[in-house]
């Protein structure tokens, strides 16, 4: 399992980049892109929607199920990455190149993980 | 406590996602993904452990008969080493299960249950068993594997003498070696595609499974069976066949000889025409269609969803559905209540996919 150490990480397995300027880009983690499987479809919020931290703000399919996105932050969708409509499968090929949303004016954020108690949580989880 | 299959070691050796199933552990699928192990079986072959389904053996003079009064198919017609697919229902109608039968010989025939219903089936058939017959549960003693795909026979020559093949869909051979153990084989699936059923002693299975997987078959999960089955358009009890559903609205009616009398006969002539009938949904907005999800036309809710996917290879969320005989026409467009968002679809013709 991947874990960069320059992401944070929240329990419910999405990363969080801090980019320069403050804004911050959320995707899912090597993790959680393992335990769901082949992706094939996510619901990607809007830019302008507003998102809250430990709240749901979109969700992926795999072809088994069906599971929702958590934001990690309060904030403002400022971009999602709109090549993961047509290509889902890059969450499961590259999930930390694969950004789904770009947040601006960030409020709040959940209580994160570095990569270290991260990995500590995965493995208690299996 | 779940129950472990012959092949559970293998199954864990090879990275499989383990996940309890009709009362057994099995793999929904390998490190190779859903995708890719559905893909094998539509392009090349794969092999399925499905030890899980039930085996039963009825014979004795009154087994013919046993069988024509229990089942809504009739096996006067069936001759020895072919295979004929049933629905054994309730009184009321409803399905207890669906099933294949294997005539062995004369007086002998060999029963193929859903796992989940085994246990449930052997008792029916006890309760309601009449006549000169005895009946056995052998599950515990049989291995199963499946092998799927149009290289199926080019894979099972490699362990196995090709003249003792069956030939046609639906038929059979008993004792043929297959890797130097004793098997029965079978041209029946569960997928759509070419392939073969291999019934096998189950302290044997794994040898059966390693000499398939040697020559070239991708092990595949039942994530992959799953979307195999639906594309295929073929029923799953539980969900496409239940108590609730019978066979006629399910569409089986070439299985259903009313001709004859079997438990449920009067009851299912007694429904006259279904109000509802099973169709094919094909998603035109992006997203998945899931079982148990409402399907409207304008704000009247038509029906629901029964079972649905992404198929793999496709960008198309395909499911089946039991919709109002008014709204079953193909190309009707409906809209799909997926968790609260509307999705519209349309109705196709089962199957999705046809064998080229």
């Amino acid at each position: 399992m991947n874990t960069p150490d320059n992401l944070r990480y929240s329990k419910t397995h999405e990363w969080l980049e801090l980019l320069i300027g403050g804004n911050v880009r959320v995707g899912i983690t090597d993790y959680a892109q393992d335990a769901l499987g082949d992706l094939v479809f996510i619901n990607l919020p809007e830019v302008g929607d507003a998102v809250t931290a430990g709240e749901s703000f979109g969700d992926l399919e795999s072809v088994k199920a069906v599971s929702d996105l958590f934001s990690p932050v309060t904030g403002t969708v400022e971009a999602v990455n709109e090549e993961l409509l047509d290509a889902p499968e890059l969450l499961n090929s590259d999930p930390y190149g694969a950004w789904i949303m770009e947040v601006s004016g960030v409020t709040e954020t959940e209580d994160l993980l570095d990569a270290e108690a991260y990995n500590k949580l995965c493995e208690e989880e299996e | 406590m779940d129950k472990k299959t012959p092949l559970y070691d293998i199954h864990r050796e090879l990275g499989g996602k383990i996940v309890p199933f009709g009362g057994f552990l099995l793999p929904v699928q390998y490190p190779t993904g859903i995708i890719a192990e559905h893909l094998a079986v539509r392009e090349r072959a794969g092999i399925f452990d499905v030890s899980h389904m039930g085996e039963a053996v009825m014979s004795g003079p009154g087994a013919l008969a046993a069988l024509n009064g229990l089942l809504t198919n009739s096996f006067d017609t069936l001759k020895i080493g072919g295979c004929r697919y049933a629905v054994m229902l309730y009184e009321d109608g409803g399905a207890v299960d669906d099933l294949i039968v294997f005539r062995m010989d004369e007086d002998r025939y060999l029963l193929v249950l859903n796992a989940a219903n085994t246990e449930k089936d052997v008792n029916w058939i006890r309760d309601h068993l009449e006549g000169d017959v005895t009946f056995e549960d052998i599950s515990e003693h049989i291995g199963q594997i499946a092998l799927q795909g149009p290289d199926s026979r080019k894979i099972l020559a490699a362990v196995a003498d090709e003249t003792a093949f069956p030939e046609k869909y639906y038929t059979f051979r008993d004792h043929v070696s297959v890797a130097g153990v004793d098997c029965l084989v079978s041209r029946t699936g569960y997928t759509g595609s070419f392939g073969y059923e291999i019934f096998i002693p189950a302290d044997r299975t794994a040898d059966v499974w390693n000499a398939l997987r040697d020559a070239g078959a991708l092990p595949c999960g039942l994530g992959a069976r799953d979307t195999l089955r639906l594309e295929a358009g073929m029923p799953l009890y539980g969900h496409e066949l239940s108590a609730e559903i019978d066979p006629i609205s399910a569409g089986l009616n070439f299985a259903v000889k009313a001709d004859k009398p079997f438990i449920g006969r009067d009851a299912l002539l007694a429904k006259g025409a279904p109000a509802r009938v099973r169709v094919g949904l094909k998603a035109i907005d992006r997203g998945v269609m899931r079982e148990h999800q409402d399907i409207y036309v304008g704000e009247n809710k038509v029906g629901s969803t029964t079972s649905g996917t992404m198929i793999p290879g496709t960008k198309a969320s395909c499911a089946m559905a039991y919709v109002d005989t008014a709204c079953a026409e193909p190309g009707t467009e409906v809209s799909v209540d997926v968790r609260g968002r509307r999705l519209r679809a349309e109705v196709v013709p089962l199957p999705f996919y046809k064998k080229p």
